[in-house]
């Protein structure tokens, strides 16, 4: 069921929620979060669809925020809320409600949105792209104990993990990060498997790709060893390289879905990490509400040494003494930290003592 | 899984990361069989796409047909295909693909029991299976001595440095003295700890999530306990017949098929006291205490039925009585449906009746746990206010409907005060995923674990057995089933059975 309200507010929008409820019968909800998808007209439909799969195994309330372009000074400044709400088979397993903000509005967006949030329920806000520099800070964003962002999708993949690590607030999250889940259990039950002291690291992905990024200063953050980070024509990752004393344990996926473990003494093994669709990313970053702790030493831990290393950055600390010297896109281990660094370089949280 | 401490790539505060298990393969005896490829081959194929198998993962069919590897991957593709919960994904199935054999032979055959040992080592060669091999004997109980002493003869059941274990389904014996057998011959070949007995509605999420409602929970575990718990149904009902399963069926009954196991099992969890932790030994230990505490009525005529279904129309059907099913003696005194009363002899449940009935043939198919809670002691209300009133129950629907339904008095709408039953309902499928593993999938990774939480120990089995035997020999000495048209909710006689005690049964 779809009613469209044009020149509504929150409160008129609610009423029709439990109108819309009570017609098609089923007054009770079971919904266990509102999303807040934050996005713009261009991006909506597919934001809105990942989000409508994802609620098949998190019943949500989704409420999209569309801020609309004004084009002239008097559109600026006329406010205006549309909304379009659907709820049953329109939407999923749960309700959308699609809102338009127009002119002023757009400036004020959580004051729509606070009275439409579910009672008692976690509020994870998503922006598919162009997120706001400091998310938490971010008035919507301040609404949510969970904010997702997608490094992916900005111009400067890199830039954008330093500004994520810059202003992480426990409770931020992002889709990079999501994307290495299948890649970071396979490595972890390889280690399982070969307790074995790795000695430095390679991670060979696509360069645009901050997913890569994230695996590096993760590795590098678990294993305190230096790690290289390589650029391929992907697709996505293509590979991991953890060199030790016996041998290498390399994770390789050419093709973007079946990839070969191989590891010392042991035949080379099938394994099958299909690169996911965003429905699939967020139905898993909906599963736990709470802070990723790892995420934040993964992301903390790099940004000083992506910003002391990268290429541009490079020549002039292509000396540090963990790494090799001819390989300018070397993300070194926390001992690389008492190299001189720019002054945005802070020490790494976990130096070791050796 | 011993090694999580001193990987570094773990961390317990990283939970995205599954619990995967270790380089490992299963042995599938009875691959042939329906269970086989309906649940087995499906879990194992939707735990290869949850990303929950190790890479390298084999899986060996044994049985007596005459198919070649490639025959077997053929039929495992079939049964995937058609039964798995998960998409079906090339990539995935090229991943399985590669550890899937096929051993032909019968169970006394020599030979094909060391064509299964090569076979295991090529499979640690090739894939890196590392030795570590679950034998599932998905096989009637009366070939498990066989299977067993054959595993053990080929020294299949131990190897230095890795693991075997043994994986069994239900019927656990048809008493106490067999089981014990069984045990016996399943635990002279395989470490009491390496012994996994399926019991699948442990693997079943409603199921854990009685632990969940009762521990995690502060407003229900004060209220569970006789000051304010009148009695607890437990129902497991289906609404077909026996099938095909003649053979099994006949002489087994509902009571040895159903109560003995499940009921128990779900009797043993909504009852136990809390377990200092979810250590398998810490569970175990307290349903073990709860399972000595049952106490068995003293006139078991008068507090147990048993019953057989009788030809009668069934939700637009017509269906033939038990006796009348093919291959059953038409002078069978096998029950098709059982109810019987228990009680806890401590101090949380003295007094309490726990009603544990089962049945084929039944008004439609559900399992549920009904905790009927007393009257209020005193009502404000004008005589009449709260006629329509019953008593307040809390149910845990474990299938279908996962959910949970709470059922209390409220005000009718209106001028006059009037209290009528209504229910509040929390349904599985509505708050959490559509895509919840099967119970099959959960059981076969915890056995590749090594976690032996969800699996019956044989101390609880023989337990059972103990509280079923007497009742079995009653019923073997006196009368006969009670007759019921299929498709209703049982024998009279099961009806009278609890209007002794001043209640009724729950229409689930």
């Amino acid at each position: 069921m779809k009613i469209d309200l044009t020149e509504t507010t929150s409160s008129k929008i609610n009423a029709a929620l439990v109108q819309a409820r009570r017609d098609i019968g089923t007054p009770a909800i079971g919904m266990v979060l509102t999303l807040v998808i934050v996005t713009d007209e261009e991006n909506a439909y597919d934001a809105l669809k990942s989000a409508n799969d994802a609620a098949h195994e998190h019943p949500s309330r989704i409420l999209v925020v569309i801020k609309r372009v004004s084009r002239s000074p008097r559109s600026r400044r006329d406010a205006r809320l549309d909304a379009e709400v659907r709820v049953g088979a329109d939407a999923g397993s749960g309700e959308t409600v699609v809102l338009r903000l127009h002119g002023e509005l757009v400036n004020h967006a959580q004051s729509v949105v606070l009275p439409l949030l579910l009672p008692d329920a976690p509020v994870v806000v998503w922006w598919p792209d162009d997120a706001p520099p400091d998310v938490a800070r971010d008035p919507l964003g301040a609404l949510g104990q969970r904010r997702i962002t997608d490094t992916y999708a900005s111009e400067n993949p890199q830039d954008a993990l330093t500004q994520r690590a810059a202003a992480y607030a426990p409770g931020d999250t992002d889709l990079s990060w999501t994307r290495i889940t299948p890649w970071r259990s396979m490595l972890a039950a390889a280690l399982d498997q070969q307790p074995v002291k790795v000695s430095s690291v390679a991670v060979e992905g696509e360069a645009e790709n901050p997913s890569c990024e994230l695996l590096a200063m993760w590795l590098a953050d678990r294993l305190q060893v230096p790690v290289r980070r390589m650029s391929s024509d992907g697709p996505g990752l293509t590979s991991v390289r953890l060199e030790t004393k016996d041998g290498d344990i390399v994770l390789d996926r050419a093709d973007g879905s079946l990839a070969t473990l191989c590891m010392p003494g042991q035949p080379d093994r099938a394994v099958a990490l299909k690169r996911r669709d965003t429905a699939e990313l967020l139905a898993e970053e909906l599963r736990r509400l709470d802070p990723d702790n790892i995420f934040e030493a993964a992301l903390k831990f790099g940004v000083s040494k992506l910003g002391a290393e990268s290429p541009a950055a490079a020549p002039a600390k292509a000396e540090a003494k963990a790494a090799p010297a001819d390989s300018p896109e070397t993300v070194t281990g926390p001992k690389a930290d008492s190299a001189p660094a720019k002054p945005a370089a802070k020490p790494a949280k976990k130096a070791p003592a050796k | 899984m011993s090694v999580i401490g001193a990987n570094p790539l773990r961390d317990a505060q990283d939970r995205r990361l599954p619990r995967i298990a270790g380089p490992s393969g299963l042995v599938i005896f009875g691959v042939t069989g329906d269970l086989s490829r309906k649940k087995l081959m499906p879990a194992i194929y939707d735990l290869a796409n949850r990303g929950l198998l190790p890479p390298g993962f084999s899986l060996i069919g044994f049985a007596r047909r005459e198919w070649e590897h490639e025959d077997f991957a053929q039929v495992v593709y079939e049964a995937v295909k058609e039964h798995s919960r998960t998409p079906f994904r090339e990539e995935v199935w090229q991943q399985l693909v590669q550890g899937c054999r096929f051993v032909q032979g019968d169970f006394d055959d020599d030979a094909a029991f060391e064509t299964l040992k090569s076979t295991i080592d090529d499979l640690d060669k090739a894939q890196g299976t590392g030795g570590n091999f679950a034998f599932y004997l998905s096989v009637p109980p009366k070939f498990f001595p066989k299977v067993v002493q054959q595993l053990k003869n080929h020294g299949l059941a131990q190897k230095e440095g890795s693991w075997r274990r043994a994986v069994i389904e239900k019927p656990f014996g048809h008493d106490l003295k067999s089981a014990e057998e069984l045990n016996k011959v399943v635990h002279e070949v395989f470490p009491r700890d390496e012994v996994f007995r399926i019991d699948h509605y442990l693997g079943k999420e409603t199921v854990q999530n009685i632990l969940a409602l009762r521990f995690a929970n502060t407003m229900f575990e004060p209220i569970w306990n006789r000051s304010y718990v009148d009695h607890v149904q437990i129902t497991m009902a289906e609404d077909i017949g026996i099938g095909g399963r003649a053979g099994y069926y006949d002489g087994i009954g509902a009571a040895r098929d159903v109560i003995q196991n499940h009921l128990l099992q779900l009797l043993a969890l909504t009852a136990m006291e809390e377990p200092g932790s979810f250590h398998p030994k810490a569970l175990v230990a307290e349903k073990l205490k709860v399972l000595t505490a049952v106490e068995l009525p003293e006139d078991l005529g008068k507090h147990t039925v048993r019953g057989q279904y009788s030809a009668a129309w069934q939700g637009g059907e017509k269906v033939v009585g038990y006796l009348e099913e093919d291959g059953i003696d038409p002078k069978s005194k096998t029950d098709t449906y059982a109810a019987i009363r228990l009680e806890i002899n401590n101090r949380r449940w003295a007094g309490v009746p726990f009603y544990l009935r089962t049945g084929k043939r039944l008004g439609r198919r559900v399992t549920e746990i009904a905790v009927v809670f007393k009257r209020a002691p005193y009502l404000p209300f004008e005589s009449g206010a709260t006629e329509e009133l019953g008593q307040n129950a809390l149910v845990i629907r474990v299938q279908p409907d996962e959910g949970i339904t709470v059922r209390f008095g409220s005000k009718v709408p209106g001028t006059s005060m009037e209290v009528r039953d209504v229910t509040m309902d929390f349904a599985y499928g509505e708050s959490f995923t559509e895509s919840s593993p099967e119970a099959y999938e959960r059981l076969i990774l915890d056995v590749l674990l090594g976690d032996a939480n969800l699996f019956p120990r044989h101390q609880e089995v023989e337990l059972s057995w103990n509280i079923l035997d007497p009742i079995e020999e009653y019923w073997d000495k006196h009368g006969r089933p009670a007759q019921y048209p299929a498709g209703t909710w049982g024998p009279v006689e099961a009806d009278e059975m609890l209007a002794r005690d001043g209640r009724s049964w729950r229409r689930p």
